[in-house]
């Protein structure tokens, strides 16, 4: 049943990259239940408007999950309460009359923050650009039947290509690793056919990547695996780290041929 | 203006085939000298981008979001169709080409519609290649289902999630090239302006959403990739940031905008639950193979819990009006009958505009985990959303604005009436008549983009003298700039009391009830009194926070919302203008004893392309007639 809520937030203020921020508090009040989080946010930010404050800038964009845009640390924990649910999935239930409430952006080195809540995640593509991929230029493949797949391996793959690339692993992790993220995409074409022939040399160029964009490193501490909201494990991590250590027991600088012809 | 399709004479077979054998081709060594545009990042952009990057052309390509892999089409959920026929089950290239004329309701131009069937086989085999995956059976082969308005199992699928893999497929085939330095990558950068000399496109201007800095890009063609505009509507299941400004800006400078009236409403997304509602979310409607749809028959039964309304008592309309399809009736179809039984006072839930979607039989009949394997993800979506659990109590759902099958009007080659400006995806008109059929978009998108305009740019390119692009001190690139920067002041000087949103929630109330599921002469002249208020009321009373140099939602808001009202005048109009239903258009003049769309083939088999006027005129409507040579103008028939 729809409920209204007051509730006090406590919201990181940035004016810009190169500024201070700080907490600002603001009132929410007469809140339905049934508002997303993020519904919420715009509730208050009309107000600012009208009050002719500057309202807060925060990323979203599908608003159902998928997009991965979206992007707050809620009280402490990215995403907010609910478990594998994004901010903008989260619903204003989950919340009590009176709470106070804190939103901060994702905190870490390699995520500056550019506007209040909104931070730059332009690492996690440059991550992907190095070698998460398959190189398969449009026009070459064959028949999609033509090589049979596991269904446990499609559905293992599945499982790992379900990330969002959101960084609320990222946020979570105290060294700011991002080894939940960068193992998915290894996990997913890993366990595929299609992705062996790069297999070794994607996870080695990805790490490489991952450490040149200064993100720490892992400790097991599995902070990432319960903040992510799309329930990918650390198994995907001990996965990568496998094949990390083989191919840098296996690595061999590649052959310089000459031109045929 | 004139509309030249330069459609393929000959079979329709061949007509790709010959097409692309007549092309001219662009000289390996002078792929590299092209500059190429590419405005959107999902599956249309990224497929084109990543694409005409491996061939060698020089790329750039440009996202509003903070990365190329959150474009919208990642929120797709259902599936993507292919004539692989891999079921067996007498599907085949024609009979997909069929479907899709036959779904848009006879207003899609054929040679296209065949083409896209044709080429739907490979785009399977490309993303199976990059790794995308698929749902598969145990034999390790690929499994398909069936999906809205099919009666074959042509689409392939991942889990819900079916567009979030084919994208990163995509993006990863982008990154890739990014990482090569073959394209170069602008996210948080939205176009401003389209830049036309001697009426041809030679660049965008962007204006870069974190800096506010404004900067001009020139090339030798330019590709819209940007998606639908079925924002207008306010409410609905595009992202929030979807917006219509890069076809807009285009429109204005002289490219035909075709049949913008054609939008879809989608029957299955979860209700409304009030004026705070921000957005609407879709279930994917691969839901109906299994769920049952129904309402009550009485309407004092529809305030009851559902599972205390007998069986006798529940009305399942869409199987007692369309026994061959039932539940599987196309989406304008099953869309419209939801009205019409909420109409008549028989919704459910709070607001009594919702009718239930049922799974207690197909749980009953393949047990709650097999329900769980295929749809998991969407009934957790749906509890996460609503706090019901649907393997409990059944779904609620309501129809919502999904997809526009309107846009930038296009010839064979994906060319608008702008020479140098190509269009792709949904932000074309092309493909899909008067009605979409399910998984037929990310199929259009990822054919446009892998395997149409790879060929298509370059028999347009090989007719340019390489080297002869403009330079960025052109007095046309400058007067483009000094436009943008005029109207983002505009913006911001205004000062009014009411925010962008508040014109948008307005406009989407004027749009919905007068330019939705059923459309009227009186309605259409009503809305069309209304929207131009609106408009001067926004230009007087908009309050935009801020200035334009620095990260400026409120900024990006005013300048689309004030894009939505002039396209929902256009949409209204055309509306007006289409004196017949088809597909998603429903003029409730037009319509069988039963209620049923009724077509005037004879007076509206043509596409309707609008030409601008200038500010302040009436824009001009042109037509392409349209022939149906292989499919037979018939009338739909779902019972």
């Amino acid at each position: 049943m729809e409920k209204h809520l007051n509730l006090t937030l406590q919201v990181w203020r940035q004016k810009d990259a190169t500024s201070e921020g700080t907490f600002v508090e603001y009132a929410a009040k007469h809140i339905s239940t049934e508002m997303s989080f993020l519904e919420m946010l715009d509730v208050v930010n009309e107000d600012l408007i009208h009050k002719g404050e500057d309202p807060i800038a925060f990323d979203h964009d599908c608003r159902e999950g998928i997009c991965g845009m979206c992007s707050m640390v809620i009280n402490g924990r990215p995403h907010g309460p609910k478990e594998r649910t994004t901010t903008c999935q989260l619903h204003m239930r989950s919340f009590s009359d009176g709470d106070t409430i804190t939103i901060e952006p994702w905190r870490a080195k390699p995520f500056p923050v550019l506007k209040d809540l909104i931070v730059d995640r332009g690492a996690f593509d440059r991550i992907i650009a190095a070698g998460g991929f398959v190189s398969v230029p449009t026009g070459s493949p064959q028949d999609a039947n033509a090589l049979p797949i596991p269904k446990l391996n499609a559905d293992l793959a599945m499982d790992a290509a379900a990330c969002i690339g959101c960084g609320a692993c990222v946020a979570a992790c105290p060294n700011a690793s991002a080894m939940l993220f960068l193992s998915a995409k290894v996990s997913h074409l890993g366990l595929l056919p299609q992705g062996q022939p790069e297999r070794y040399s994607r996870v080695r160029d990805m790490v490489g990547q991952m450490d040149a964009e200064a993100f720490g490193t892992c400790t097991n501490h599995g902070e990432c695996e319960a903040a992510c909201p799309k329930g990918i494990t650390l198994e995907t991590i001990a996965r990568m780290n496998r094949d990390y250590i083989k191919a840098s027991l296996t690595y061999r600088p590649e052959a310089v041929g000459g031109a045929a012809g | 203006m004139e509309l030249i399709s330069r459609t393929p004479d000959g079979p329709i077979e061949k007509s790709w085939d010959k097409h692309r054998f007549d092309l001219k081709l662009v000289n390996p060594s002078n792929k590299r000298k092209y500059k190429i545009l590419v405005v959107g990042s999902g599956l249309a952009g990224a497929a084109a981008a990543a694409t005409l990057a491996e061939l060698g052309y020089e790329v750039e390509c440009f996202a509003y979001q903070d990365s190329p892999r959150r474009a919208h089409s990642i929120a797709a959920q259902g599936g993507i169709n292919a004539a692989k026929n891999y079921q067996n089950d007498g599907d085949s290239i024609f009979r997909l080409f069929y479907d899709t004329v036959k779904g848009g309701d006879f207003r899609a131009r054929e040679a296209n519609v065949y083409r896209l069937a044709q080429v739907s086989v490979n785009i399977i085999d490309q993303c199976v290649a990059q790794g995308v995956p698929f749902a598969r059976e145990y034999g390790g082969l690929l499994d398909n289902r069936s999906f809205g308005g099919a009666q074959v199992s042509r689409t392939f699928y991942a889990r819900g999630q079916t567009g979030q893999q084919l994208l990163l497929g995509a993006y990863q085939a982008l990154e890739r090239q990014i990482g090569l330095g073959k394209v170069k990558m602008f996210n948080r950068h939205e176009m401003q302006e389209l830049i036309v000399v001697d009426g041809v496109a030679k660049g965008i201007i962007v204006r870069d959403m974190v800096s506010g800095k404004v900067t001009s890009h020139t090339a030798d063609a330019v590709c819209l990739a940007t998606g639908g505009y079925g924002n207008v509507f306010y409410l609905s299941t595009n992202a929030k940031g979807c917006n219509a400004t890069a076809v807009w800006r285009a429109y204005k400078k002289g490219a035909a905008f075709a049949n913008p009236c054609y939008t879809q409403i989608h029957p299955t997304c979860i209700p409304v639950t009030g004026d705070h509602q921000s957005k609407l979310t879709l279930m994917s409607e691969s839901l109906r193979n299994d769920g049952r749809i129904w309402v009550p028959k009485k309407k004092e039964d529809c305030g009851k819990p559902a599972n205390q309304i007998p069986e006798e008592d529940r009305d399942y309309y869409l199987e007692r009006k369309y026994p061959s399809f039932g539940n599987l009736a196309p989406r304008d179809v099953s869309s419209r009958a939801a009205k019409q039984v909420c109409d008549e006072g028989r919704g459910v839930g709070p607001t009594r505009l919702g009718v239930y979607l049922d799974f207690s039989d197909a749980i009953k009949r393949l047990g709650a985990k097999k329900i769980e394997e295929k749809y998991g993800n969407l009934f957790e979506m749906y509890e996460r959303i609503t706090d019901e659990n649907p393997y409990e109590v059944p779904m609620r759902i309501f129809p919502a604005s999904h997809y526009t099958m309107g846009g930038l009007w296009v010839d064979y080659n994906l060319m608008s009436t702008i020479p140098g400006l190509f269009v792709l995806g949904e932000a074309n008109f092309s493909d899909h008549g008067a009605n979409r059929l399910g998984a037929s978009a990310l199929m259009q998108g990822l054919a446009d983009g892998y395997f149409v305009i790879p060929y298509t740019i370059g028999g347009y390119l090989a007719g340019i003298k390489p080297g002869t692009r403009i330079s960025a001190e052109d007095p046309a690139v400058k007067a483009a700039e000094q436009s943008v920067a005029e109207r983002t002041q505009r913006l911001i000087s205004i000062g009014g009391k009411q925010t962008p949103t508040h014109f948008h929630r307005e406009l989407g109330k004027v749009m919905w009830e007068h330019c939705g599921m059923g459309r009227t002469e009186a309605g259409l002249k009503k809305a069309l009194e209304i929207i131009p208020q609106i408009r001067e009321q926004f230009w007087k009373d908009v309050c935009v926070p801020g200035s334009g140099q620095e990260l400026n939602q409120s900024l990006e808001m005013a300048g689309r919302v004030a894009d939505f009202i002039e396209i929902g005048e256009l949409m209204c109009r055309d509306a007006l203008e289409r004196r017949e239903s088809c597909g998603g258009h429903f003029r409730e003049e037009w319509q069988t004893e039963e209620g049923e769309a009724r077509r005037d083939d004879e007076n509206f088999c043509h596409v309707a392309a609008w030409e601008y006027k200038g500010e302040g005129n009436t824009p001009q409507r042109h037509i392409e007639s349209l022939k149906f040579e292989n499919v037979h103008l018939a009338t739909r028939s779902y019972k």
